[in-house]
C-alpha cells in the first residue's frame, strides 16, 4: 500500500531537480546505484533516444532550410498553406476538447469505480489507437458517403459532411479519441479514492469534490493528454486523407499539404511547412514547463507562508 | 484554466465558418478530380480557360482543384465528391463512376473526340548520365543485376501502364503470352521498392539515388530534369504504350449544381488550340496532328500500342491482370521466394 | 440507478458513477463504435467462403505476420528503453535533461507523414545514419528493419510517460527500507520498484503496440512494400480499395480489429490483475 507522503503531491512531480537528489548523503549511497552504473544507462538512454528522436528532428529543420530563408517564407504564406493552417487549426480546437471532456469522464468512472467490464470497456477506448487510419477514415466514409448509410439524404439535402470541414473533424476526433483518457487513467488509479472519499465523508457534493480535489491532483496528467491530443489531431494523415476529397486551398489540412509539396517535388517547402508542426510541439512543450514553473513557485510560496 | 487558448479559437472558427459562407455566392464554380502528376498542368489551364471564359461570356469562373492516386479519386467522386469534372488517366477509372451510382452515362466515352482523351503520354525509361547499364529496351531491363524502380501496380496507374507497356512490347513483336509473362515477371523481380505513386517512386530513384532506372511517363521526364540536380537521359524503347488520358464530365454533379454549360466548355477547351499548346508545354502529347509534327523532337515518333489494342480494353486488364489473384499477383509471389 | 445497480462490484460514496459511465458509453458509440460497424456490415456483403479466401490469401497473411510481429517488437523495444529513459530522466540529473525530457513528446507532434518521410531520409543508402549502417550490412530503409524502425520512433513516449508519473510519485522510503534490509541495488529494484511500475509498463506496452498496429504514414514511406517481404495490412486494405473491392477492404481490416482486440483485452486484463495483486 502507498504512503501518502509529501512525495506524492503534484508538485514533486516536477523534477527539477529530482527529489531524489535531496536526500542525505549516506541514505544516497544505499539507494542509488554506482556512478559506473548511472553513466552507462545515461549514455544507453541518449544514443537510443539520438538515434530515434533527435536526429530526425534536426533533420526536418534542416531539409526546411536547404533552399534558404526565402524560400521557407513563401512556403509558409502562400495562400493554400494558410489555408490549410486554418483547416488544421479549426478541426484540432474542435477535436480536442471534445475528446477532454471524455476522457474525463471515462477516467472518473474507471479508475474510481470497481464495476464489470472494466476491461473490455478500456479496450474499447483502445481501440482507435490500433485502428489503421485508412480505415478510420473509410468507416465515415462508408456512414456518411453517397453509397452509405446517410449519403443520399445528406446529398438531397445539400448537408456536406465526407469530403467537407465536419468529416474532417470526425475524422480528427476519432484518432486523437483515446489520449486524454488514457493519460489520465493510469495516473488516477495510483491515486486511488482515499482522497475523494475523506472529501465526501467532509461533507463535499460531487461536483465539489471532483473540482477541489481530484482535478488538481490529475493537472499535470491532463495537460499531457491535452497536448497529445492537439499534436495528434493537428498532425494525423491517414485518416484525414481518406475524407478530405484533396481540393485545394479548401479540404487540405496541413499534413496533406505537406504531401502535395512533396509530390510536386518541392522538398524544401514540405519540411517548411512540417516544421511549422514541429515548431508547434517546441512551442507547447515550452508553454507546459512555464506552467509548471508557475505551480512550483506557487506552491514554494504557500509552504513558506503557512510556516 | 488550461484553456486560456479557447476565446481565440473560437474567434477562428467563427471567421473561417464565416469565410466558408461568404466564398458561396461567388459567381459559378468548378471542381476538377484529377489524378496526381497533372497539377502543373492544371494550373496553368485553368488561368488560361477562366480568361476564356470570361471574355466570351463575361461570367466570373471559379476553378478548384483535387489531385491525388487516380483510383482513390475516383472512388472519392463515387462516395460523394462532387466533381464537376474528372479527369483521369486509365477508363476504367470513369468507367466505375457510370457503373456505381449512375454519375456519368455508360457512353460517356463516345462524347468527345479521341475516345474523350485530348492528350495522351507514353511510357519511357530514364536512366543515369552515360546510361552505365547499356539499357536500350525492356529486356534490358529484365536482366539480372539490373535493379528498375517503378511505382506498385496494385495502387499506381503509372505502374499499370508500365507492367502493361512490358507485356505488349512482347506481344506486338510476335512474342506469345508465356514470354510476356516471363519478361514482367523478371522485370517486376528487379524492382528493390514499390512506392505508392509515380511521384514517391521519382524521389526513389532521384532523391535516394536507389536503382539504375525509372520507368515513368514521358510527360514526368521534363519536370525530374529540372527539379533533381542529378542527371539522367531518356531510353525510348522499340515500342511503348500509349497512356490515353480520358475526361468526363459528371452529369449527376452538374446537373444538380447547374454547371453543364461551363463544365462542358471547360473540357472541349482542352482540345482547341491553346489547350493543346499548354499541353504541349507540359509535355503532354496532343491529339492535334499539327502541333504533334511541330514538336517531333520533342515527342519522338515510335511505335505504340493502346490497352484496348493488345488487352481488349482496360476492363479486360484490370480483370486479367490487377485484380487480387490476378497475373500480377502471381507474378510477385512466385517471383520472390 | 440503472447502471450502478447492474455493474458496480462495491458500494462506494462517491456519486457520479451513471453520469460518467453513461457519457463515455454515449460517446464511444457515437464516434467508435457505430461507423466501425459499418466496416463490419460491408463484410457481410461477402459470403463466408469469400470472406475466407481474401483474408487468408497468402500475401494478406504475409502481411498480418509482419505487422503483428514487428509491432510486437518495436513494442518490447519500447518497453524496454522507455523504461531505461524514464528511470534516468527522472533519477539522475544531467546536463540537458530538461530539454531531453521535453524531446520526448516529439513523435506525437510530428505529423506521422512527416516523420516517415524524414526517417526514410535518416535510414536510406545515402541518409545520415544510413551511409553509416548499409556499408555494416545493415539495410534499414525498405526493409522490415525500416518498418520497425518508424514503428520504435512513434511508440517511443508511451512507455516513457506512463511510468514517469508512478516513478516519479514513489515514495523513496519504501527503497530505503529495502537497503536498510539488506538489499542490493538489483533486488531493490527488481523486488520493489519494478513490481510497483509493472502494471503502468503493461499500459505503456499496450498503448504503443496499439499504436504501431494501427500507423500508415510513418511506415508506408519507409517499408519497401515489396509483397510478401515488406507489405503492412494498412497497404493490402488500400490496394483493395484501388479496385473498389470495398467489401475485401473492410474484411482484411475486420480480421486485423478482432486480432487487435483480443491482444489488447489480454494487456489490459493483465495488467487489472496485476494491480490486484499489489492490493489496489
Amino acid at each position: 500500500m502507498q504512503a501518502v507522503s509529501p512525495s506524492t503531491s503534484p508538485a514533486a512531480a516536477v523534477a527539477t531537480p529530482p527529489a531524489h537528489a535531496q536526500v542525505p548523503p549516506n541514505v544516497a549511497r544505499a539507494t542509488t546505484e554506482p556512478a559506473w552504473v548511472r553513466r552507462l544507462l545515461i549514455g544507453t538512454a541518449l544514443v537510443f533516444l539520438s538515434l530515434f528522436l533527435f536526429v530526425p528532428l534536426v533533420s526536418v529543420f534542416a531539409e526546411a532550410f536547404k533552399k534558404g530563408w526565402d524560400v521557407y517564407v513563401a512556403a509558409i504564406t502562400e495562400p493554400d498553406a494558410v489555408a490549410a493552417i486554418w483547416l488544421t487549426l479549426t478541426a484540432a480546437v474542435i477535436a480536442v476538447p471534445l475528446n477532454l471532456v471524455f476522457g474525463v469522464a471515462a477516467a472518473w468512472a474507471i479508475a474510481k469505480f470497481d464495476f464489470r467490464g472494466k476491461s473490455v470497456l478500456l479496450t474499447f477506448i483502445d481501440l482507435p489507437f490500433s485502428v489503421s487510419p485508412v480505415i478510420a477514415g473509410l468507416i465515415y466514409v462508408l456512414v456518411f458517403g453517397l453509397q452509405g448509410w446517410f449519403g443520399e439524404w445528406l446529398m438531397a439535402n445539400d448537408y456536406k459532411v465526407i469530403f467537407a470541414v465536419p468529416g474532417i473533424v470526425l475524422a480528427t476526433v476519432f484518432v486523437t479519441f483515446p489520449f486524454v483518457a488514457r493519460e489520465l487513467i493510469p495516473l488516477m488509479q495510483a491515486q486511488g479514492q482515499e482522497q475523494e472519499e475523506a472529501a465526501r465523508v467532509l461533507g463535499a457534493s460531487g461536483w465539489q469534490t471532483f473540482w477541489k480535489v481530484t482535478l488538481p491532483n490529475v493537472k499535470w496528467g491532463l495537460l499531457y493528454g491535452v497536448i497529445l491530443c492537439n499534436a495528434r489531431a493537428m498532425g494525423e494523415f491517414g485518416a484525414v486523407s481518406v475524407v478530405s476529397g484533396h481540393v485545394r486551398g479548401q479540404t487540405n489540412t496541413l499534413p496533406l499539404h505537406i504531401e502535395i509539396l512533396y509530390n510536386e517535388y518541392q522538398f524544401a517547402a514540405s519540411f517548411a511547412v512540417a516544421s511549422l508542426l514541429a515548431s508547434l510541439a517546441l512551442v507547447t512543450l515550452v508553454l507546459k514547463y512555464i506552467v509548471e514553473r508557475r505551480v512550483q513557485q506557487e506552491l514554494k510560496q504557500s509552504q513558506t507562508s503557512t510556516h | 484554466m488550461l484553456f486560456f487558448w479557447k476565446k481565440p479559437f473560437a474567434a477562428l472558427v467563427a471567421a473561417t465558418l464565416a469565410l466558408g459562407a461568404a466564398s458561396a455566392h461567388a459567381d459559378a464554380t468548378l471542381l476538377n478530380v484529377s489524378y496526381d502528376v497533372t497539377r502543373e498542368f492544371y494550373k496553368d489551364y485553368n488561368q488560361a480557360f477562366a480568361k476564356h471564359w470570361k471574355q466570351t461570356t463575361g461570367e466570373t469562373l471559379t476553378l478548384n482543384q483535387s489531385h491525388g492516386g487516380s483510383s482513390k479519386q475516383a472512388g472519392s467522386v463515387v462516395a460523394g465528391l462532387a466533381a464537376d469534372v474528372i479527369t483521369m488517366n486509365q477508363a476504367s477509372d470513369i468507367d466505375i463512376l457510370a457503373e456505381r451510382g449512375g454519375l456519368v452515362p455508360a457512353d460517356w466515352a463516345k462524347r468527345l473526340p479521341n475516345n474523350s482523351a485530348p492528350t495522351t503520354s507514353v511510357t519511357v525509361i530514364l536512366v543515369r548520365k552515360g546510361n552505365p547499364k547499356a539499357i536500350k529496351d525492356w529486356a534490358d531491363l529484365a536482366k539480372p543485376g539490373i535493379s528498375v524502380v517503378i511505382p506498385n501496380p496494385k495502387t499506381s496507374g503509372n505502374g499499370r501502364y508500365t507492367y502493361l507497356a512490358a507485356w505488349g512490347s512482347v506481344i506486338k513483336a510476335g512474342g506469345k503470352p508465356e514470354q510476356a509473362k516471363a519478361l514482367v515477371t523478371q522485370l517486376f523481380a528487379n524492382v528493390p521498392v514499390f512506392d505508392g505513386g509515380g511521384r514517391a517512386a521519382t524521389t526513389t530513384f532521384a532523391q535516394r539515388n536507389i536503382g539504375d532506372a525509372l520507368v515513368t511517363f514521358e510527360s514526368e521526364v521534363p519536370l525530374i530534369q529540372s527539379e533533381f540536380s542529378g542527371d539522367y537521359q531518356v531510353v525510348y524503347p522499340k515500342t511503348t504504350i500509349l497512356a490515353e488520358n480520358p475526361v468526363s464530365v459528371v452529369d449527376k454533379v452538374v446537373d444538380k449544381k447547374g454547371t453543364r454549360k461551363q463544365a462542358e466548355a471547360y473540357l472541349k477547351y482542352l482540345y482547341s488550340d491553346e489547350g493543346q499548346a499548354i499541353a504541349v508545354k507540359h509535355n503532354l502529347r496532343p491529339r492535334n496532328p499539327a502541333l504533334l509534327k511541330q514538336y517531333q523532337a520533342k515527342f519522338i515518333g515510335l511505335p505504340t500500342f493502346t490497352v484496348d489494342e493488345v488487352f481488349g480494353g482496360w476492363k479486360k486488364a484490370q480483370a486479367d491482370h490487377f485484380r487480387d489473384g490476378g497475373i500480377y499477383d502471381q507474378i510477385t509471389a512466385a517471383g520472390r521466394k | 440507478m440503472f447502471l450502478s445497480k447492474t455493474l458496480l462490484r462495491r458500494h462506494t460514496v462517491l456519486p457520479g458513477f451513471d453520469l460518467a459511465l453513461g457519457l463515455t458509453l454515449l460517446y464511444l458509440c457515437l464516434i467508435v463504435l457505430i461507423p466501425l460497424s459499418a466496416a463490419f456490415l460491408r463484410t457481410t456483403e461477402l459470403t463466408w467462403p469469400q470472406f475466407v479466401d481474401t483474408v487468408t490469401s497468402p500475401r494478406v497473411v504475409a502481411s498480418y505476420k509482419l505487422t503483428f510481429g514487428t509491432s510486437l517488437l518495436a513494442a518490447v523495444v519500447n518497453a524496454f528503453f522507455g523504461l531505461l529513459v524514464a528511470w534516468v530522466l527522472v533519477r539522475y540529473d544531467f546536463f540537458g535533461r530538461r530539454i531531453v525530457d521535453a524531446l520526448v513528446d516529439l513523435p506525437f507532434a510530428l505529423p506521422t507523414a512527416v516523420a516517415g518521410i524524414t526517417l526514410t531520409g535518416l535510414y536510406a543508402g545515402n541518409g545520415w545514419i544510413g551511409r553509416w549502417l548499409e556499408p555494416l550490412g545493415l539495410k534499414v530503409a525498405f526493409t522490415p528493419v525500416g518498418i520497425f524502425v518508424a514503428m520504435t520512433f512513434i511508440g517511443l513516449p508511451f512507455v516513457v510517460r506512463t511510468v514517469q508519473p508512478i516513478l516519479e510519485d514513489m515514495a523513496s522510503e519504501l527503497e530505503e527500507a529495502a537497503a536498510t534490509l539488506g538489499a542490493s541495488r538489483w533486488q531493490s529494484f527488481s523486488k520493489v520498484v519494478f513490481p510497483i511500475l509493472l502494471p503502468a509498463l503493461l499500459t505503456g506496452f499496450a498503448l504503443a503496440f496499439a499504436r504501431a498496429l494501427g500507423e500508415y504514414g510513418s511506415i508506408i514511406f519507409i517499408a519497401g512494400n515489396m509483397p510478401m517481404v515488406s507489405e503492412i495490412t494498412p497497404l493490402l486494405i488500400i490496394t483493395k480499395l484501388e479496385q473498389y473491392d470495398y467489401a475485401g477492404a473492410t474484411a482484411i481490416a475486420v480480421v486485423m480489429l478482432v486480432m487487435s482486440f483480443i491482444l489488447l483485452l489480454a494487456i489490459n486484463g493483465l495488467q487489472a490483475w496485476t494491480r490486484k495483486r499489489q492490493g489496489k
